[in-house]
Formats: C-alpha cells, sequence, structure tokens
C-alpha cells in the first residue's frame, strides 16, 4: 500500500558549491583538513592524496594561459527548447537556473589565447552549468572552436568534464558528437595538434567524441573517467566494481590516457607537448 | 494468422484476425458460405488496425521497435540480399557476436552490411549481448568500413540496438574511445554509407556505426540519445516513467524528420514489420537501392563535403 511510501516530487535541486568555503576545507577523497588558503595556493590540490577539487573555467584559464588572457568567442550562444522538454523542471527554466548559479550563458567557455607564446584555440567545458552536458551550444562552441584551429592553423586545447550528452535536447544532442567528430577529422588531416585535457568527470558522450579524439590526451589525477557511469553498469552487471574503476589510474593502466597530470604541471606540460608536436 | 508473442495494444487486433480465420475455418469445414459476413469483419479489422496505428503513443511505437517477433539484422541481410558471406573479429581482441557484417550483393549491387544483432530466444539473446556491443564490435565495424573502402564497396548499415554495452570489459577495453573513433573515421570514409535504423537507435552505441550519407528510419524505430527508460531513471528517478520520457525525448522517426535529422521514414507494412517481414524488407531494399544509386553518381571529394555539412549544420540555438 501506498500510505507509508514517501512522497516523492522529483530531484531536488541540491545546490553544489563551486569551490569549498570556510577556513578549513576537507579532502572529498582522503579526508585531510587543509586551511582554505593553503588550497589556494596548491590550486586546490589535496597535499595529502592529491585529489584535485573542481576549479572553474576561469582558474583554468589564468592557469594555462599566458597572463591568464582568453579572447572569449561565441559568448552569446545560448540554448533554446527545441524539444519543448520538461521532466520534474521545464528545461528552459534549468537553463535559465545553470545560468544564475554559475554566472555564464552556456557549458564551455571558448576563444582565442597564447599557451608559452604560442597561439592556440582554446575551449573549456564548465561541469557546474548542467552538469557539463552537451546540447547544441556546446556542441556548437566546440565545433567553432575546432573551426579556430583549422581556419587559423592554431593547436586545439580542449579541457573537458561532462556527464555526457544533454538529455532535455534529445537527438540534437546525440549529434553534437558527430559534428565536433566530423570536424576533428579534418583537423587530423591538416595535422594540426590538439591536445585534449580530461578532468573531473569526463564520461558518457564527451568521452565518446572529442574528449577520447585527442593527439594526445592528458588528464587529472584521480578523475572519474569513461563510457558509461558507474551506477549504470553496477546495475546491469549486478556486481560491485572493482577498486579504482574507471579512474584516471585505470584509464593510463587500460592505454587511453597519455599521461596523468597534476594541475600545477598542466601549462608546462602542454607547451612541451606543443614544442614537440607544432612548429609555427 | 498471427502466431507468438503481441503487445498489449495489439490484442483486439489479434483477437478479430482469430475470429475470422475460425469463421473461415468454419465456412470451409461446413459448407456454408459466409463471404460476406468474413468481408465486413475484414473491412472492421482494417477500420480497427487503422485506428489503433494512427493514434499510437511515442512509447508504443517504442514497443513496436522491440517487438519480440520483429525482424533484425540478419533477418533482413537474408530478406533482401544474397550470398552474404560474414566477416568475423575485430583483429585486435575477438569477434563480438552483437555486430555483424560482411559481404553482399542486393540485386547486382555489391555491398558490404554492418549492424547490430539481437537474439530471439533467450539463448540466442545471450549470445548476441541483448545487440550491445562491446569495443571489439566498434572495431570490428571499423575494419569492415575500411576494407569496403579499400575495394570501392558501398557501405549500408543496419542500426539495432538498446546500446553500447555498459560493462567492465568494455570500459577497459575503451568503449569510449571505440566509439569515438567510429564516429571521426566514418566521417571521411570513401564510398557512399547509408544508415537504416530498423528497431532501436540507442544514444552513442547506435552512432557508432551511425554516420553516414543517407539516414533513413523505419517508421516504428526509435532514434535518441538515450533511451526512454535510462532518462527516466535519471530525470524522474523512476525508470518506470519510460513512457514520459519517452514522450519528452521525441525520438520516433517522425519526430527526427520534423527535426531535420534524418532523410526519409521508411514505410511499415500494416501493423508493423513484424506483420509481414517481407514486405518490410521490400520496402528497406528500395530505398537502400535507390540511395545507393544517387550517391554513387557523386564524386568522392563532393560526397565527403556533403557528409560533413550535414553533421556540421545540426544544433538549434540563439546567437
Amino acid at each position: 500500500m501506498a500510505w507509508f511510501r514517501k512522497d516523492k516530487t522529483g530531484l531536488t535541486p541540491q545546490e553544489k558549491k563551486n569551490i569549498p568555503e570556510g577556513l578549513w576545507t576537507k579532502c572529498k577523497s582522503c579526508g585531510e583538513v587543509v586551511y582554505s588558503k593553503k588550497m589556494e595556493e596548491l590550486l586546490w590540490v589535496c597535499p595529502n592524496c592529491d585529489f584535485h577539487f573542481r576549479i572553474s573555467s576561469q582558474k583554468y584559464i589564468s592557469l594555462l594561459l599566458d597572463d591568464g588572457y582568453l579572447d572569449e568567442y561565441d559568448v552569446n550562444l545560448s540554448s533554446q527548447d527545441p524539444l519543448k522538454f520538461k521532466d520534474s523542471k521545464k528545461y528552459s527554466d534549468r537553463i535559465k537556473q545553470a545560468q544564475q548559479k554559475t554566472g555564464k550563458i552556456e557549458g564551455v567557455t571558448s576563444g582565442m589565447g597564447k599557451i608559452g607564446g604560442i597561439e592556440v584555440s582554446f575551449a573549456i567545458m564548465n561541469f557546474e552549468f548542467i552538469g557539463g552536458s552537451m546540447g547544441s551550444v556546446v556542441g556548437e562552441k566546440i565545433a567553432r572552436a575546432i573551426e579556430r584551429a583549422i581556419n587559423n592553423e592554431i593547436p586545439l586545447i580542449i579541457i573537458s568534464s561532462s556527464g555526457g550528452a544533454r538529455m532535455q535536447e534529445g537527438i540534437l544532442s546525440l549529434m553534437q558528437m558527430a559534428k565536433t567528430s566530423a570536424l576533428l577529422a579534418i583537423l587530423a588531416e591538416k595535422k594540426i595538434p590538439y591536445i585534449s585535457i580530461l578532468t573531473n568527470p569526463t564520461t558518457a558522450g564527451v568521452m565518446a567524441s572529442y574528449a577520447s579524439l585527442g593527439d594526445v590526451i592528458l588528464a587529472e589525477p584521480k578523475a572519474l573517467l569513461g563510457f558509461a557511469g558507474p551506477r549504470v553498469i553496477q546495475q546491469t552487471i549486478g556486481q560491485d566494481l572493482p577498486e579504482g574503476f574507471q579512474s584516471t589510474e585505470f584509464f593510463l593502466a587500460k592505454g587511453f590516457v597519455d599521461c596523468i597530470v597534476n594541475r600545477r604541471d598542466l601549462r608546462d606540460t602542454v607547451i612541451k607537448f606543443l614544442h614537440y608536436m607544432w612548429r609555427q | 494468422m498471427v502466431e507468438g508473442p503481441f503487445l498489449e495494444f495489439e490484442r483486439p487486433i489479434i483477437e478479430l484476425e482469430k475470429k475470422i480465420s475460425d469463421m473461415k475455418d468454419f465456412s470451409v469445414g461446413e459448407n456454408i458460405e459466409l463471404n460476406g459476413e468474413i468481408a465486413s469483419m475484414q473491412k472492421k479489422l482494417n477500420k480497427l488496425r487503422e485506428e489503433i496505428y494512427t493514434h499510437l503513443t511515442r512509447w508504443q511505437k517504442v514497443q513496436l521497435s522491440r517487438h519480440p517477433r520483429r525482424p533484425y539484422t540478419l533477418d533482413y541481410i537474408k530478406m533482401m540480399s544474397h550470398d552474404f558471406i560474414e566477416l568475423h573479429g575485430d583483429r585486435y581482441f575477438a569477434d563480438d557476436k552483437a555486430m555483424v557484417g560482411g559481404f553482399a550483393f542486393i540485386d547486382k549491387q555489391p555491398v558490404m552490411f554492418v549492424g547490430q544483432q539481437k537474439g530471439r530466444d533467450t539463448k540466442e539473446k545471450l549470445y548476441r549481448n541483448f545487440g550491445m556491443a562491446h569495443p571489439e564490435g566498434y572495431r570490428k565495424a571499423l575494419r569492415l568500413f575500411r576494407l569496403a573502402e579499400k575495394f570501392q564497396v558501398p557501405i549500408v548499415v543496419l542500426i539495432d540496438t538498446p546500446g553500447a554495452f555498459p560493462g567492465i570489459g568494455a570500459e577497459e577495453r575503451g568503449q569510449a574511445e571505440a566509439i569515438a573513433r567510429n564516429i571521426r573515421d566514418m566521417s571521411r570514409i570513401k564510398v557512399p554509407i547509408v544508415i537504416v535504423i530498423i528497431g532501436e537507435g540507442a544514444s552513442g552505441g547506435a552512432l557508432g556505426v551511425g554516420i553516414g550519407d543517407r539516414v533513413m528510419m523505419l517508421e516504428y524505430s526509435w532514434y535518441s540519445v538515450i533511451s526512454p527508460e535510462g532518462c527516466a531513471a535519471i530525470l524522474w528517478r523512476d525508470a518506470a516513467k519510460a513512457s514520459e520520457a519517452a514522450e519528452a525525448l521525441k525520438l520516433t522517426s517522425e519526430d527526427l524528420m520534423a527535426l531535420g535529422i534524418i532523410d526519409k521514414i521508411i514505410k511499415e507494412p500494416p501493423s508493423g514489420a513484424h506483420n509481414n517481414p517481407d514486405m518490410a524488407a521490400v520496402n528497406v531494399k528500395k530505398e537502400i537501392l535507390e540511395a545507393l544509386d544517387e550517391l554513387s553518381k557523386k564524386p568522392v571529394e563532393q560526397l565527403l563535403e556533403e557528409r560533413l555539412n550535414k553533421y556540421r549544420k545540426i544544433g538549434v540555438y540563439n546567437e
């Protein structure tokens, strides 16, 4: 009977903090408690276990690009609601909330910048924006970033973090995988380097398209990487998953990542690769 | 008369069909003339069928796409072509039974067939892993695409999958990488590629063999970013809300035609492909041959440029 069943009213949105606040920060991975100011200095990498906290796309831009400067493109690209999608919430409301929460219009920030003096086309996904999910706008912005690399003959760098394709745009989201990957084929034919950087988490539709197609693939330590989410796999096979399954380290061991790179070494590593792969 | 399992909304049709068949038997057995009655019942049947099938919900169409008697990839290959030679293995790891492929002739046209294969009984379902391919399946498919390209044989892909397999082995062997590579490389394969979604077109599992010059869907097939059950489980937190998710996802052939994603809907026989597989195969074969005929006239550069543009322009946004 239903009288003792818990009343379900759909998903209750939980405000996730972009950066943990407060004087002290507890590591989500090992439980170590660190002075927050110290964490800021450490670029939000746990000094005990190397767990990489999620940081904002702005932080990555300052970390990676010369003078921390990105000449941003396609700033005003925004989502429509082509399917008039509604679950517990209207998709159009979900977008508005994500915009308010993140201060961003969509899930990707992209443009042109320099790394070690080398001009690059750069794009970074923002996981805080509906789980970094890829709908038409994310796909289009990534596609244009690839085209800027092709047209200007400059290397492409994409930092991914995504739960996959955005369900609320249905088939249109799926087709963004095709759009971006097809353009990467052209980039590859032109022998222009593409460095794909995976951060926590990168899965599903994004992992099964451009994130996996870098000439070199770098990943931050202890990120969740994979095709299917762990919960889906668990339910499908009806077993517990092995320790460390679908981590960066697992991905490296299985041969799908070139290097595990600590955030503080990311810029230097990218510059090194560009020196090997790119002669201006 | 239809034998075997049927869907709940098919029941009134099946029952009426049985009545007509009984009446025919009675008429013959007792030598009583009942042609008038039979004809009027037949009329009623046609009307009933039309009523039910013109008002199908999206969820009912999804159920039709999974009908236990629906023709599968190898059924279509058998009905549409001759001298099929199946090719096996990805040359790296294994032969994935959920993904089949090989050379065949459709009339006089040689083609390379590739597609997911489902099983009909429990044993066969397990053997085919329910039509859910592992990375080796996608890598086998790419090997066959390359083979076809090398010898200038056009490619026909028949898609029917509830998804790429989500499992430990699949992750260990790089399911995401295999699908990503296929999507990228298919976009540049230098022979015509015709895609037909014959049943289920679930997400990356479908798209991993789904890039082509012509994309067509059978009337009662579906194609989307996620299965209705998967979507319901995530957004509604309840897989039982699949019918609502199916409505929201807009995943039918009509929806995709309206969204400009596919090039054509291939009509199914009355009451669906499972009620007349031969007729379904005739329709599919005709469309494949027409598409190949048209595509084969294009120079390779034009073919590839149009293929890229086909996907490049997909997306709805404000600027």
